[in-house]
């Protein structure tokens, strides 16, 4: 708060209430209804419900299918994550340095930002058609039967590559802005101590974008658990059946579509906590940040 | 002169890695519009190809005006103005209940004003996904279903626009509230003439930010619209998707060319307005 604040009885009142009667009907009841509902057991045809203790939970996590939904999310988010950031640093740090043409690059790589996340799947789902996809086509030249929809395997690759594409753009845009907050003459300093190209950047850009680097691994996290839920459900044209789906896409699967309210609900807590857990893990990152400039 | 020589070749990599990198971004959507620009026949025979045909007015036509399913309402242009309310509604919304709140936090002695600040912070922590059913219970029992709030107000629960204009709020000098005081103005004389008009550039920021995040929303639309009429653009592709799955002679070039004029606005305005976009999405993001 300001030193030189105003004090007026209601007016503050009245600039808070939206907000908080926005927050308290669709996010805290919500909420907290999702917790109590993970621990009841509803009847499917709205004839009540039981208290069934942890029992959502233990279900859950004998579930074979859960598990191996759980499995595919974690090696989804670790692949995602890991191609996303490492193929956006190296086109920041390229678009970086060109001279020529610098602007025109930028806003090519940057666009794509706002493309929404099923358009992304639409694309996926052309490049890797049955009959025609050009990809499809490329890979079956290395002897590749890509079969998608059909086979685990390549459903997975298709997703993980349209998630990889969308969010390429983000992630160059946070880099662009870190590699352009190092000070020019932090630069010319190293250009004058280090004679190779690499040896500069792994000596003096990289710990410099460090900060932004764990910034983007929260954000890139959040995003394939997420964001990516518009990418999966048109790859997989709504048929979940035995494709891979991460754990948001099966909340929404087993809740909205199979009725089974507890269970979603115990889901939908595990991934609160995850992501308070993420949260918590990024404030910290935050607080201790460095700041060189 | 072998130092100039490595030089240019060093060039010549970073530009190709640069042009591989823009070919990847560019060519999917390009592949698209060419889909569109041929038959349907063509297409479903050959997938994409290098020569662009002549079909664009007629599939632009089928995209803008033709409709499925059993009312007939989610034609391109009723799917595209609902995405412009739901967009606009979504960005002005939450900047306007954002700075409400940030002000009140910010230029009051409020007594409960800590507590406030983490009611409202909280939010930031949970996405609409992880409590995705729950809420469309309570947007079922308010009987919002199929309205354009029960679209909005349930995606504005989530404080980016208020902790934004905080951090923006605390950085603007002491000094300039003093004045004002002085000067005699009042809480909402001070707010409509100084500090509104101060944050034009942020305003301009988060909304671009604000409105491209509202307009590309896909799975709270597809809980929450279940009437044709009331689909967004990027709701009702998946609907034109499964359509052409069950179907002879799917319509790639009303789907894909639907799919263009889905992404075509929001793209636009990180085109044009880069500055402010990359200013809205870097400084509201930490």
């Amino acid at each position: 708060m300001k030193r030189a604040g105003f004090s007026h009885r209601w007016l503050p009142i009245l600039f808070l209430v939206p907000q908080l009667a926005i927050i308290f009907v669709f996010f805290y009841w919500p909420a907290l209804h999702a917790i109590r509902s993970s621990f009841f057991l509803q009847d499917p045809f709205g004839f009540g419900e039981n208290f069934v203790g942890l029992k959502n939970y233990t279900a859950m996590f004998k579930s074979a299918a859960y598990m191996r939904s759980a499995w595919f999310t974690v090696i989804f988010t670790v692949l995602v994550t890991v191609l996303s950031l490492s193929i956006a640093l190296l086109l920041a740090v390229k678009a970086d340095k060109v001279i020529r043409g610098a602007k025109t690059y930028r806003t090519l790589l940057m666009w794509a930002y706002a493309v929404a996340p099923p358009v992304a799947g639409v694309i996926g789902l052309v490049l890797f058609d049955q009959s025609w996809g050009p990809i499809k086509d490329f890979v079956a030249l290395f002897g590749w039967d890509f079969r998608l929809g059909v086979n685990y395997f390549d459903t997975a690759f298709a997703m993980i590559f349209v998630s990889v594409w969308k969010q390429l753009p983000v992630n160059f845009i946070f880099f662009m802005s870190g590699l352009q907050s190092i000070p020019k003459s932090v630069r010319e300093a190293a250009l004058i101590d280090n004679r190779s190209a690499s040896g500069r950047f792994w000596d003096v850009t990289f710990p410099l974008l460090a900060p932004t680097g764990f910034f983007l691994l929260i954000t890139n996290i959040t995003y394939a658990l997420f964001d990516t839920f518009g990418i999966i459900d048109t790859i997989v044209k709504g048929k979940p059946g035995n494709n891979p789906m991460t754990l948001v896409y099966k909340v929404y699967v087993d809740g909205f579509r199979g009725n089974d309210l507890g269970g979603s609900s115990a889901q939908s807590v595990v991934l609160m906590i995850l992501v308070l857990a993420l949260t918590v893990f990024q404030f910290r990152l935050v607080e201790r940040r460095i700041h060189y400039t | 002169m072998t130092v100039s020589k490595r030089f240019r070749w060093s060039a010549v990599l970073d530009h190709s890695i640069l042009i591989m990198g823009a070919l990847l971004m560019i060519l999917p959507v390009v592949m698209l519009l060419q889909m569109a620009s041929t038959t349907d026949v063509h297409t479903m025979k050959n997938g994409p190809g290098l020569v662009f045909g002549d079909q664009l007015p007629l599939n632009f036509q089928k995209a803008m005006f033709k409709a499925d399913g059993f009312t007939g309402a989610n034609t391109g242009v009723r799917m595209l103005y609902n995405s412009m309310i739901l967009g606009f509604g979504f960005a002005i919304g939450k900047i306007v209940v954002g700075m409400m709140a940030a002000y009140a936090i910010v230029y009051f002695r409020l007594r409960f004003a800590t507590l406030a600040f983490w009611v409202i912070f909280t939010t930031l922590l949970l996405p609409l996904e992880v409590r995705i059913l729950p809420s469309y219970e309570i947007v079922q029992k308010l009987g919002m279903l199929n309205t354009y709030q029960g679209l909005i107000i349930p995606l504005i629960a989530s404080a980016t626009a208020t902790f934004f204009f905080r951090q923006f709020f605390r950085a603007i000098p002491e000094e300039l509230v003093e004045a004002a005081r002085i000067d005699g103005a009042g809480p909402i004389k001070f707010f409509v003439d100084i500090l509104v008009p101060l944050s034009r550039t942020m305003i301009a920021a988060m909304f671009i930010i604000m409105f491209i995040y509202g307009w590309n929303q896909y799975l709270w639309p597809t809980m929450i619209t279940t009437d044709e009429g009331m689909y967004t653009l990027v709701r009702g592709i998946k609907q034109i998707t499964q359509v052409n799955e069950g179907t002879n002679l799917p319509e790639y070039g009303r789907s894909n060319l639907l799919s263009i004029i889905a992404i075509l606005p929001p793209v636009l305005i990180v085109i044009f307005f880069q500055r402010w976009f990359v200013k809205g999405l870097t400084e509201s993001d930490k």
